[in-house]
This record gives C-alpha cells, structure tokens and sequence, in this order.
C-alpha cells in the first residue's frame, strides 16, 4: 500500500506546543471510503483538515512529515495551494451553502476556474446536482436561494458544489450528525454511489454509518493512529483491545 | 413568588423606557414637522435665501447638503470598506493592529469643533483648497472613517467561519471570496454602516463651519463645467450646508421671517435624513437580493 497515490507519511500536526496529530502513516486506496473514527479529541479532525490544508487558517497549526497526492507534496512551497485543492471536495458537518442561488452554488467554482459557456455551466449544475440525488428536488427553483432548502438538501447540495470542480477525493468531516435519519440514509447512500469514481474520507462518531458505508478504517486515540485495516477486520476482529473496546461503545 | 414579582417589575421598567424612547422621538419629529411643514413649498426649495428681505429659500444649501454627502461618500465608502476589509481578514493580531484600532477609537471621539479647526489649518489653509466641498468632505471623512472602518470589520468577522472554509476548499483565491463570498452576507450591516455615516453628513456643522464655509456663491444651475465657480458641482468652491445655514440665520439671521425659514429648514432636513435612510436600505435591498438570490435582505 505504501505507493498508493494519496497517502500520509510521517504527518504530525502542532497547534503551537500541543501536538494535535502524531507521526501518522495512512493510506487511502483510490475508489474506496476510508473511515476515521475515534472518541472526541483523537486528532481526527485535524488530520482531515491537514489533507487539503485547511490548516492552513489556523496561524499557530504547524504541519511535521508530508502528505502525498499524485506524486505531489502537497506542503511543499512550490505547490499552488489553489490548484490543489480543485482536486480535493470537502464537506462539514454543519451545512454551509453560499449566500446564493442554488444553481450559482453549483456553478460559482467552475465559473471561477475558467468555464464561462452558459451551456457547459448548465451541464455541470445538472450532472452535480444528479449525483448528489438533489436534482429531482430542486431542478424547477434553480434560482432560488439555497438557504430555502432543508438542512438535509442543504448538505447534499453541499456535496454537489464539491463534486462541481470534479474532485478526485472527497472528504467529509461528520457529514450527517446534524441531519435527521432519513435526511442521513440518503447522505450514506450517496457515498456508496460516489466511491464508484472518488477516494473518499470520513470522519464520523456513528460506528453503525462507519461498518455501513467505508471499505477501510483507521481508529484514532489522543492524536496517534492505533489500528488500520479493513472496515470488516476492525468491526469483527480488531488486533486491539482498545479498539475492540471503542466499537462496540465501552467507552469514548 | 418573589421571583414572579421582581420579573413583573423589571417588565413594567423595560416597557417604560421603551416607550419614553419612542415618545421623545415622536415628540421631537412631530414638533419639528409640524413648526417646518407648512413653510415649506416650491418656492422655499428652490430659491435662493434673502439676506435682509422675507420670503427667501434654502434651495443652494439643499443641494449643497445632497452634493456633500455624495462626495463625502465617494471617499468614505472605499477607505472604509478597504481599512475593515484589512482588519477583519488581512491584519494578523498584534501591536500593530491594535494600534490602528486604538487610533480608529480615539479619531471617532474627537469633539466635531476640533476637527474642524484641523481641518482649517491643514486643508483650507496649508493644503490651499480654501473654503470648499471638497475640504468639507475631508472633515467629514475623518468623522465617518472610523464608523465605516469598525462597521465593516464587524460585519466581516460575523460571517461565519463555515462560509470562508467553503470557499478556500473550493479552490477559491482569497480575494475572491471576500469580493463574492463574505461581501454579501456582510452587505446589510455595511448599509447601515453607510446609513449612519450619512446622517451625520446632514447633521454636522459645527466642523463644516471652518471647512466648506458659510456661504454659497451665487449658483448657475445650467452650468454643469465642474471647474466653473458659478457651476453648482463644482466640488472646489464654498458651499453652506442646510445645517450651517439653519445654525447662521437662528443666530445672526436679519430676515424678519427668518425663524419660520429655520422651522422649515429644521424639517426640510429631517425628512432628507428619512429618505435617505429608505433609500439606502432599498438599494441595498436591491444589491443584496442580486447577489444572494434571497428575497429579504436580513
């Protein structure tokens, strides 16, 4: 696994003094979901935001080790941050559409990357839209504001906007603990369909949606990576205790 | 039951004040309206004032006040949005940007009358721009600066976090998603931003007095050369504001009417702060609902 083209190697996270990811190694096997669980606090999330360098935000976050994407470092100086992350979607666990029309949600990356043919545009709001299992819900009100939308449409257009620069992963952080359940069946049914053509990260607190959905998990404790392997080993016959202990909700 | 009584009592209080609030208001536009509104008609608006003769009008300072607050806006509007932008996105926390916030603070409590001095000496005097709108907008400029500046920078920083994060994973550049992104959720806080701003451009005189002047050459409403001194935009020639002018004939007016054309002038610029404040809130209505699809700017 270790020349797959999306990994980590050596990847710790500092938020000033406090080491927030350590010296973490993962792989993502292209056109698979891999799952990070773990209790609150682990570094999870973290590691997820270093991925496509939200980090970068944060002024005291510094980045230790590197990460790989198709040959690239992604924290090396000469890389453009901008182009980069066109490859990497992204979605939060609280829905967060722009302040405008439901098709300019879609449509705004593109058009700022360079497509402005109204019929090409269309297109890609269209087929966003499809594979977000949106588009039958909101194709007569395109130009409404997409704060009209329910929380669970907000986050599946959420998921249409990353789509909408044709990623090559996508990562979640918590994407449906704030939905209802079945605003949150459809959200894991749509994973399942996208892994078909993306490599998708999730991080989640819900064990159930982690053995549902993800080929592969990673259990994170206190910002260390403590086991990795396929999602059927992790949930059937873990190597740790700990693990064993975390899925099946003794503690954490 | 103790609890019960002291809820009622803080109640009966809070409602009180509120609607002493709303009286004095009431109170205060009803008198003014009622004294101005029947001195006011076509004439009154359009012609110019009398010196010592009844039945002059306040029309060169209407438009002088109009012509003020456009340019006073012109200056006002980028620095403001350009400093907030700077200090709710760019700035880093630190000395120095506390410093600027300091200095921010201290300018937006400097008594009008000092300003006006300092607008005296640096601007009309050793600037040489004279007794003029321009040096008046200056003034002012330094008045609104520092509302704009702090009024900007809230409203960016109240966007939340989520929309900027939205952006950047987009593969989105940072100006873009202040230009797109955070600028109309920000929108209807910087109107009304500029709302409050433009109300003290009617309202101040005290600081107009040393910079725009107390007099208006006589005007030729068809010359429209801006460098012309008769021409009404010429942006460099003396102009009394409606306020400097209500403030000259209350004090030192020789028109024998000259307390009912202050009762009129007094209402002419109540209701011009009024629509204006509507019509600010109507373009921004507008933009807001042109950039974000919603149909209520809230």
């Amino acid at each position: 696994m270790n020349n797959a083209t999306f990994r980590t190697e050596h990847l710790s996270v500092f938020y000033g003094q406090y080491e927030a990811v350590k010296n973490i190694s993962l792989s993502f096997p292209e056109k698979s979901v891999t799952a990070l669980i773990g209790p609150s606090g682990c570094g999870k999330s973290t590691f997820l935001r270093s991925l496509n360098r939200m980090n970068d935000e944060i002024s005291q976050a510094k980045i230790k080790g590197r990460i790989w994407i198709d040959g690239v470092d992604i924290n090396d100086p000469g890389t453009d941050v901008i182009q980069l992350r066109q490859k990497i979607g992204m979605v939060w666990q609280k829905p967060n559409p722009f302040y405008k029309s439901i098709y300019e949600n879609i449509a705004f990356g593109p058009k700022y990357h360079g497509i402005k043919n109204k019929a090409e545009l269309d297109e890609i709001v269209e087929t966003s839209l499809r594979k977000a299992a949106l588009w039958d819900e909101v194709k007569d009100r395109l130009k409404q504001s997409a704060l009209s939308l329910s929380g669970g449409q907000q986050q599946r257009l959420c998921i249409a906007r990353a789509l909408s620069v044709k990623p090559g992963i996508l990562l979640l952080d918590e994407p449906a603990s704030a939905l209802d359940p079945v605003s949150t069946a459809k959200v894991e049914e749509l994973i399942t369909d996208l892994k078909k053509e993306l490599s998708i990260v999730i991080v989640t607190h819900n064990m159930q949606q982690a053995a549902r959905i993800s080929d592969y998990t990673a259990y994170f404790y206190l910002g260390s990576l403590m086991e990795h392997d396929t999602t059927e080993k992790i949930f059937t016959n873990p190597e740790q205790q700990m693990t064993q202990d975390y899925i099946s909700g003794r503690f954490g | 039951m103790r609890a019960k009584l002291t809820d009622k009592i803080a109640t009966f209080f809070i409602v009180v004040f509120s609607l002493l609030i709303v009286a004095v208001l009431v109170g205060l536009i009803g008198f003014i309206l009622v004294r101005g509104l029947s001195h006011i008609d076509w004439h009154f608006l359009t012609s110019v004032p009398q010196t010592i003769r009844e039945g002059g009008g306040i029309g060169p300072q209407l438009f002088n006040s109009l012509f003020l607050l456009v340019l006073t806006l012109i200056i006002t509007i980028p620095l403001g949005l350009g400093a907030g932008i700077y200090m709710a996105e760019y700035a880093k926390p630190g000395k120095i940007t506390g410093t600027i916030r300091l200095v921010v603070e201290v300018l937006s409590s400097f008594p009008s009358i000092v300003v006006g001095l300092f607008g005296l000496l640096l601007i009309v005097n050793t600037f040489g721009f004279g007794f003029s709108l321009f040096s008046g907008a200056l003034v002012l400029t330094i008045f609104n600066l520092p509302l704009m500046v702090r009024i900007t920078e809230q409203a960016f920083r109240s966007v939340p976090k989520e929309q900027k994060e939205a952006g950047l994973a987009l593969g989105l550049s940072k100006w873009k998603i202040i230009s797109s992104v955070l600028f109309p959720v920000a929108l209807p806080s910087i109107v009304t931003g500029t709302v409050l701003a433009a109300g003290r451009v009617f309202g101040e005189a005290a600081a107009l007095l040393f910079t725009a002047g107390m007099s208006t050459p006589r005007l030729d409403f068809t010359n429209w050369n801006p460098l012309s001194p008769t021409s009404p935009i010429n942006p460099f020639r003396p102009a009394e504001t409606l306020a400097v002018h209500i403030w000259k004939i209350n004090s030192e007016g020789l028109a024998p009417d000259a307390a009912q054309i202050a009762a009129g002038a007094s209402a002419v610029l109540v209701i011009l702060v009024l629509l204006f404040n509507l019509f600010a809130r109507w373009l921004g209505g507008v933009l807001y609902k042109a950039m974000t699809a919603s149909k209520r700017m809230g």
